[in-house]
């Protein structure tokens, strides 16, 4: 099995399962009602744990510990999407990220579940239970939002355009997919690039938002091979506050 | 976590006339063969109103509480720290939902109870008026404010209002957690180097004060509680609290080599109680009015919150026929 292709696809999905749980976590206490307080968190704790999973599998391929991986890396050594590291801004946005990202992420790990690597296939099987409440919550209320108010649609519309060319760059190919798809480790960008484009259209007919053609969206790439917004390392720095302090000590 | 319903309101003595002598009479039975009182009861007008105000109390802290605790989550030390205290705050949000619901029974509804916290007029637990300036502070919350909290909610559990007994119950499972979550925490800054546990000694010094108000007024100092003491909303003195957590936990603290701030703290072996130098209690109504060093500061953040998610609580209340033109 290609080790190095392996490698890459794991990072990149450990690291937006990290960050964008992070991110769902600085929404608790600050949520528009509890139950999103509530919700936020379940996910952000199911992300940091998947993302641990992942790390957790590249450490038996001979990575550092997920800690170390975790936790002391600079951005350019991070493989999340663009899409994953954006401030949370109003909820608005935050919805629709939730929405774009979390319905590629069900997807995706559902492609997974076939896998001819045995442990992401097993661990892909394990959590898709879990991501389909994800998808439920995601779809529900940008139902309910994208059909309600002029100020809530108009937020959602605002937010969607924004949030699209990011949610393209998830999809940004590796330059494994070839080893990948060969080896039958995962089918590749473009096959769930495409399911995820029909999901999305599938759930915004039932609201009032409009989405733009996809030929007119230009993705914003990068964070796939390292290059990142300003915002990843602020990010970073702030997670690993602590441990910094002194890096020996176990905390 | 908790520690509001210690700051009971003076009684006055004009509250109970109007009640029926009868009903009283049977209410007051009822509770005194430790049966519950359910929402469809018939109640005295005072203990609605004390219950609410209490359960309103409980539900802000927990709310309010969450914020010097979360503001760590996304500085937690390492995978383990990180998802625990997701968790815990978690929790914590999910504890004053269960109580503004518990609180709902008695009819006040939660956006005017939040309406209330945001304008001043409802307190919650002084505690969380102070900073969290290192990880140990945050540490210190978890393990000793949960276990004062757990202190209280387990007398409380055993009151008589039903809805807010079984609210309690199903957090006071959670605490446990909370607590061997925070103890764990301690433990490592405990057996860590030298600069960890200088970080602990700090918070501890800082928090030790709070901690001690934590419990409210002393006894000689309080208001007069005995109705409710009566009617099981109270269940215990400030007093009685305070030393049931000095007893549990003082010994814990000293056996992980850490100061107590308070050179006067020992077990008195005539009384069986617990001697301390007596909280500064000026400040802590200074602090419980308004003028601690974060009390605007949590208010404002819980302020800003409630305006900026105003727009989704209305597109909730909406129905989805009300647009029929796409916005295009
Ligand atoms: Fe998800
Ligand atoms: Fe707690
Ligand atoms: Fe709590």
């Amino acid at each position: 099995m290609n080790n190095e292709a392996l490698k890459e696809l794991l990072y990149k999905m450990a690291d937006d399962q990290l960050i964008l749980g992070h991110r769902n976590s600085e929404w608790t206490g600050f949520g528009p009602l509890l139950e999103e307080d509530i919700a936020f968190s379940s996910m952000a704790q199911d992300k940091v744990g998947h993302s641990l999973a992942l790390y957790t599998i590249l450490q038996e391929l001979g990575e550092q510990d997920p800690d170390t991986v975790a936790f002391t890396r600079n951005a350019e050594q991070f493989h999340n999407s663009l899409l994953t590291e954006l401030p949370n801004g109003e909820y608005d946005f935050s919805l629709i990220r939730h929405f774009l990202y979390d319905t590629a992420e069900a997807l995706r790990f559902e492609m997974l579940t076939q896998s001819s690597f045995e442990p992401l296939a097993q661990l892909s099987a394990k959590i898709r239970g879990e991501l389909r409440y994800h998808t439920m919550h995601a779809n529900t209320w940008i139902k309910q939002l994208g059909s309600a108010t002029t100020e809530s649609i108009t937020r959602l519309q605002k937010s969607l355009e924004y949030a699209l060319p990011y949610a393209l760059g998830m999809f940004e190919k590796s330059p494994f997919e070839n080893a990948l798809i060969s080896e039958g480790i995962f089918a590749g960008e473009q096959v769930l690039e495409d399911k995820w484009k029909r999901k999305v259209e599938e759930v915004l007919a039932q609201t009032q938002l409009q989405l733009p053609a996809w030929d007119t969206i230009t993705p914003h790439l990068g964070g796939r091979v390292g290059k990142h917004t300003e915002h990843l390392q602020p990010l970073l720095d702030e997670m690993s506050e602590v441990l910094r302090i002194d890096p020996t000590a176990e905390w | 976590m908790y520690g509001g319903g210690n700051t009971f309101e003076g009684i006055k003595s004009d509250e109970l006339t109007g009640e029926d002598p009868v009903k009283l009479a049977e209410f007051e039975a009822r509770i005194e063969r430790g049966e519950k009182i359910e929402p469809s009861d018939w109640m005295p007008k005072l203990y609605r109103k004390q219950l609410i105000r209490m359960i309103e109390q409980h539900a802000h802290s927990e709310i309010i509480g969450a914020l010097p605790e979360g503001t760590w989550i996304t500085r937690a030390p390492g995978f383990k720290r990180k998802m625990a205290l997701m968790a815990k705050v978690q929790d914590e949000v999910g504890h004053g939902q269960l109580l503004y619901s518990a609180a709902e029974t008695l009819g006040k509804s939660r956006e005017a109870m939040i309406d209330d916290l945001i304008n001043g007029k409802s307190k919650y637990s002084n505690i969380f008026n102070y900073p969290t300036f290192t990880w140990a502070d945050c540490c210190f919350i978890s393990w000793l404010v949960d276990a004062g909290a757990i202190v209280n909610q387990l007398a409380n559990a055993k009151g008589s209002y039903g809805p807010y007994c079984r609210a309690l119950d199903r957090i006071c499972a959670e605490e446990s957690f909370h607590l061997k979550y925070g103890h764990h925490c301690v433990i490592y800054l405990a057996s860590g180097t030298q600069k960890q546990r200088d970080m602990f000694q700090e918070a501890l010094n800082r928090w030790w004060p709070p901690m001690m108000h934590f419990f409210g007024p002393s006894d000689k100092i309080s208001v007069h509680t005995e109705i409710l003491m009566k009617w099981k909303v109270k269940m215990g003195t400030n007093d009685d609290m305070r030393n049931q957590f000095l007893d549990m936990y003082v010994p814990k603290i000293w056996e992980l080599g850490f100061t107590i701030p308070d050179p006067n703290l020992k077990k008195n072996t005539e009384t069986g109680r617990w001697d301390y130098t007596e909280p500064d209690w000026e400040e802590f109504k200074r602090v419980i009015n308004g003028d601690g060093p974060c009390n605007s500061e949590r208010l404002e953040v819980r302020r800003i919150a409630e305006e900026r998610g105003r727009w989704v609580r209305e597109a909730l209340r909406t129905a989805k026929t009300e647009y029929v033109t796409p916005l295009a």
